[in-house]
C-alpha cells in the first residue's frame, strides 16, 4: 500500500477510535452536571451517589477521549503536511482557538472536579462539572467549524499558493459547521442517554438499587427523547445544506444516478454501482427526495452521472452508511419515546423485555455516530477540502510507506489494548453499581495534611 | 512590532510554559517508581500532580495549535520530518495519560505496579525526546529544496542526545523539587536530598550543553550581535545556582521556583539563538524555515493575536487558582489507598 492509502487508513482508525469516547463525554458530562445540580438544590443523597457512580464511568471515558485527541492534532502535520501547508492559514486558527478557549477549561476544571470534593463549596463543585460539560461542547464547536470549512470552504482567497483567510466571521458563521455542530453534539447526547438507560436497565432487571436506577433511567429517557428528536430535525436541515453545497455527497447518500425534478423518495433501493443504476427502486414516496433535499417538492436533484467518475465519492459506502444511520436514528427516537412513556409510570421494573432490549441496544447510538462520520468524510471524497484540494494531493511528501505502516500497526495495537482495558473497567464498574456513602466513606475522601509550608 | 515577531515570542512562551509545567509532571512520573518506598508514597506523588497534569499538558496542544495557526509551513514540515520521533512522544503521552487515570481504578498491587512502571517509562521518553527534538532544531535539520535528508537515527547525534539528557535531568530535578514541596514527611525529605544530589550531574550537563552549543549550532550568533541578550542565559545559570542554594537550605518552594525560572530561561536561550529561524537548515541557511517564510497571513496573525491576548491571561488566571485550591501538602500517611475518584 502507498503512503496515501496507509495515511487515510490511519486517520480513519485514529479518528474513529477517538470518536468512541467523545460522544459519551459530550452527553454524560451534561447528565452528571444535572445530577449534581439536583443534589445541590435538593440535598438528596441519592443524587450525590448518582453523580459519583455515573461520574466514575464518565471519567474512564473522558481520559481516553483526551489522550486519543492529541493524535489527531499531531497527524495533520505528520501525515497531511501538504494539506497543512495549503490550509494552515485558515484551518489552524479554529484548532488553536479550540485549545485556548475550550480545552484548557475542560482539562483544568476536570482536575478540580475530581480532586476538589472537600476543597471547594458544593455549588462551586457543581459549577466545575458544568464548565467541563459546556467546554466539551465548545471544543466540539471549534473542531466542527474546522471540519465545516473542509466541507464548505468559506472566507478565503487563493494567494501565495495556499488558501488564506480573509474573513474570520465567515469561518465562524459557516452554516455547514453549525449544522454539523448541533447534529453531532446532540447525537453525542443520545449516546449518553442510551448508555445510562442501558446500564440502569441492567440493574433494574436485577432489582438492584431500584430507586437509584429508576431515577437515572427517567432522567436519561427524557434527555434521550428530546435529543434524539433534535438530532432528527438538525439532520434534516443538515441534509439540505449537503444537497446545496455538496451535490455529489447527497447523490451518493441517496444513490441518485440521474438528475431529476420532483424526485421521489424510494424506501427500498439497491444500487448497482458498476452499471451506474439502481437494480431495485421500490415503495416510492412521490416528490419525497426533492422535499428532503430542498424542502421543495418540485426541486431538481442532481444525479451522480452529472459528475465525472473521478469526482464522485464511493457510492455504496456512502449510501449504506447514510441509510443505516438514518434508520438507527428513527429507531432510537422510537425507543426513547417508549422509554420516556414507561419511565413516567413507576412500574418500569415490570417490563423486563423492554429493559433487556434497552441493554442490548446500548451500542446502537455509537454505531450511528461512527457511520455518520463515514457519510461526512467518505462522502466528501475525492476532496479533502470540497472543490479545493484533493485528498491525494494532501499527504506528506517526507514520509515513507514503511513509516506509516509502522505507525498504523502501533496505533492499532495500542488502541486495541486501550479498548480492552476500557471495556473491562467500564463493565466491571457498571455492574458493581453505586457505592454506599457511609459517614466513614465520606470522611475518607478528605486528604488531610494541614501543615502549611 | 511585526506580527511575526509577536508570534515568535508567543510561540516561545507557549513552549517554555509547557516545559515548565509539564516538566515537573514528567519528573514526578519518572521518580515515583524509584522514590516511593510503598504504595502510599507512590500514590501521594501521583496525587500531587493529579489535579493539574492534564491542564499542564494542554500547553503542549496549544503550542502545537499555535504553530499550526501562525507558522503552518513550519508545523507541516516539522511534524512530517520528525514523524517517528513525534510518534514515540505521542504514544508515550497516551500511555502516560492512561497510566495516571487508571492506576487507582482497580485494587491490587500488581495492577498498580504495572501502571506505575508504564507511567515511569512514558514520562521518561517524552522528556528525552523533546530534548532530542529541540537539540536538533537548535542544530538545524538536514533539509533543502528536495525535502528532508534525515531519520530517527540521524536525530540521535551527540548534540541531540546531550540536549535530551539535559532535559531529562532538568525535569527530574524539577519533579523532585515539586515532590519535596508538595508532600510531607520522609518522602519530602528524600525528594529534597535527591534534588541536591542530582543537581551536580545537571550542572555538568548544563555546562557541556553550553559549550557544545558553541560548536554544534549557530545559536550564539544573535547573542554576539546583541550582547545585552546574554542576560537570558545568565539568568538561566543564576537560577540553576539558586536551585542548589535554596534546596540546601530546605526552602523547597523557592528551590522549585528557581527550577521553574531555569527551565523558562533555558528555553528562551535556545529560542533567542534561533531567531528569526524556527527550524534552521543544516545544509544551507537559504532553506531554513523562518518566521517570515513560513508564517500565516497578516490577517490570520492579527486574529490569533487578539485571541491569544484575551484568552491566555484568563487561562493563566484560572490555572493559578486551581493550583491555589490544591495548595495543601499531601501526607503519604493519610493516603487511604482507596481514593474517592482516584
Amino acid at each position: 500500500m502507498d503512503t496515501l492509502t496507509l495515511s487515510r487508513l490511519q486517520f480513519a482508525v485514529t479518528a474513529g477510535f477517538h470518536f468512541i469516547f467523545v460522544p459519551l463525554t459530550l452527553g454524560l458530562s451534561v447528565l452528571v452536571a444535572i445530577m449534581e445540580s439536583k443534589y445541590v438544590s435538593t440535598g438528596d443523597e441519592m443524587y450525590l451517589r448518582m453523580t459519583k457512580f455515573w461520574g466514575k464511568l464518565f471519567l474512564f471515558n473522558f481520559a481516553l477521549g483526551i489522550v486519543t485527541g492529541i493524535t489527531l492534532e499531531f497527524q495533520f502535520g505528520m501525515n497531511w503536511a501538504e494539506y497543512s501547508k495549503f490550509v494552515g492559514d485558515i484551518f489552524g486558527a479554529p484548532l488553536a482557538i479550540e485549545a485556548t478557549l475550550a480545552f484548557f477549561l475542560e482539562s483544568t476544571f476536570i482536575g478540580l472536579w475530581i480532586f476538589g470534593w472537600d476543597k471547594i463549596s458544593k455549588k462551586l463543585h457543581a459549577a466545575a462539572i458544568w464548565i467541563v460539560a459546556i467546554a466539551s461542547s465548545l471544543s466540539a464547536l471549534w473542531i466542527l467549524l474546522a471540519n465545516g470549512w473542509m466541507q464548505k470552504p468559506v472566507g478565503y482567497v487563493l494567494r501565495n499558493g495556499r488558501a488564506e483567510m480573509v474573513d474570520f466571521s465567515a469561518l465562524v458563521t459557516n452554516s455547514y459547521g453549525w449544522y454539523k455542530f448541533f447534529h453531532t453534539v446532540l447525537a453525542g447526547y443520545v449516546v449518553a442517554a442510551f448508555f445510562v438507560m442501558g446500564i440502569s436497565a441492567y440493574h433494574l432487571l436485577r432489582r438492584n438499587e431500584v430507586r437509584f436506577f429508576k431515577a437515572s433511567f427517567r432522567m436519561a429517557a427524557a434527555f434521550g427523547l428530546v435529543t434524539s428528536v433534535l438530532v432528527f430535525i438538525t439532520g434534516d436541515f443538515h441534509a439540505i445544506k449537503i444537497a446545496t453545497t455538496q451535490p455529489t455527497k447527497f447523490a451518493a447518500m441517496e444513490a441518485v444516478w440521474e438528475t431529476q425534478k420532483a424526485a421521489p423518495y424510494n424506501l427500498l433501493v439497491v444500487p448497482d454501482t458498476a452499471n451506474e443504476k439502481n437494480v431495485v427502486e421500490a415503495i416510492g414516496i412521490p416528490r419525497g427526495l426533492s422535499l428532503l433535499a430542498f424542502h421543495d417538492g418540485n426541486a431538481e436533484v442532481k444525479g451522480l452521472k452529472d459528475f465525472p467518475k473521478e469526482l464522485r465519492p464511493p457510492v455504496m459506502t456512502t449510501f449504506l452508511s447514510f441509510r443505516f444511520m438514518a434508520a438507527l436514528g428513527m429507531l432510537l427516537m422510537l425507543l426513547s419515546l417508549i422509554a420516556w412513556l414507561l419511565s413516567r409510570k413507576d412500574t418500569l421494573e415490570s417490563y423486563p423485555m423492554f429493559l433487556k432490549l434497552m441493554l442490548i441496544v446500548l451500542p446502537l447510538p455509537y454505531i450511528a455516530n461512527q457511520i455518520g462520520w463515514i457519510v461526512a468524510e467518505v462522502g466528501r471524497q475525492p476532496w479533502i477540502v470540497y472543490g479545493l484540494l484533493k485528498t491525494s494531493d494532501a499527504v506528506s511528501k517526507a514520509i515513507t510507506p514503511m513509516q506509516v505502516a509502522g505507525s498504523l500497526a502501533g496505533f492499532t495495537l495500542l488502541y486495541g489494548f486501550l479498548a480492552v482495558v476500557d471495556i473491562y473497567l467500564l463493565t466491571k464498574n457498571a455492574k458493581k453499581g453505586p457505592e454506599v456513602l457511609s459517614p466513614i466513606m465520606a470522611k475518607k475522601t478528605t486528604i488531610s495534611g494541614n501543615q502549611e509550608a | 512590532m511585526e506580527l511575526q515577531i509577536i508570534w515568535f515570542i508567543l510561540w516561545a512562551v507557549l513552549w517554555a510554559v509547557y516545559f515548565m509545567l509539564d516538566g515537573f509532571d514528567l519528573g514526578v512520573g519518572i521518580l515515583q517508581k524509584f522514590l516511593g518506598r510503598n504504595e502510599a508514597e507512590r500514590g501521594a506523588m501521583i496525587k500531587s500532580i493529579g489535579p493539574v497534569w492534564d491542564g499542564n499538558e494542554v500547553w503542549l496542544l496549544t503550542a502545537g495549535g499555535a504553530t499550526f495557526a501562525a507558522f503552518p509551513t513550519t508545523y507541516a514540515l516539522m511534524f512530517s520530518y520528525l514523524y517517528t520521533a513525534l510518534l514515540l512522544i505521542l504514544f508515550s503521552l497516551i500511555v502516560r495519560g492512561v497510566s495516571v487515570e487508571l492506576r487507582g481504578k482497580e485494587e491490587g498491587a500488581a495492577w498498580r505496579s504495572r501502571w506505575e512502571t508504564a507511567f515511569c517509562i512514558s514520562s521518561f521518553l517524552p522528556a528525552l525526546l523533546f530534548g532530542v527534538a529541540f537539540g536538533n532544531i537548535f542544530k538545524g535539520l538536514p533539509m533543502d529544496a528536495e525535502g528532508y535528508h534525515g531519520n530517527l537515527f540521524t536525530l540521535l547525534n551527540p548534540y541531540g542526545l546531550l540536549t535530551g539528557v539535559f532535559f531529562v535531568l532538568l525535569f527530574i530535578t524539577h519533579g523532585a523539587l515539586w515532590i519535596s514541596y508538595k508532600t510531607a514527611g520522609s518522602l519530602s525529605k528524600r525528594a529534597s536530598n535527591l534534588a541536591n544530589k542530582i543537581w551536580y550531574p545537571l550542572l555538568v550537563t548544563a555546562v557541556l550543553f553550553l559549550v557544545h552549543t558553541w560548536f554544534a549550532t549557530h545559536l550564539y550568533a544573535n547573542f554576539l550581535d546583541v550582547p545585552v541578550l546574554f542576560v537570558v542565559p545568565v539568568l538561566a545559570v543564576l537560577a540553576l545556582l539558586g536551585i542548589k542554594i535554596f534546596s540546601v537550605k530546605g526552602a523547597s518552594l523557592k528551590a522549585f521556583a528557581a527550577s521553574c525560572i531555569t527551565i523558562l530561561m533555558v528555553t528562551f536561550t535556545g529560542v533567542t539563538g534561533l531567531f528569526p529561524n524556527l527550524i534552521p537548515s543544516s545544509i544551507d541557511p537559504k532553506y531554513s524555515l523562518t518566521i517570515y517564510n513560513s508564517s500565516s497571513s497578516p490577517y490570520t496573525l492579527k486574529i490569533m493575536t487578539v485571541v491569544a491576548l484575551v484568552f491566555v491571561p484568563a487561562v493563566i488566571a484560572y490555572q493559578a487558582w486551581n493550583y491555589w485550591v490544591f495548595r495543601k501538602k499531601i501526607d503519604p500517611n493519610d493516603m487511604t489507598g482507596k481514593g474517592e475518584m482516584y
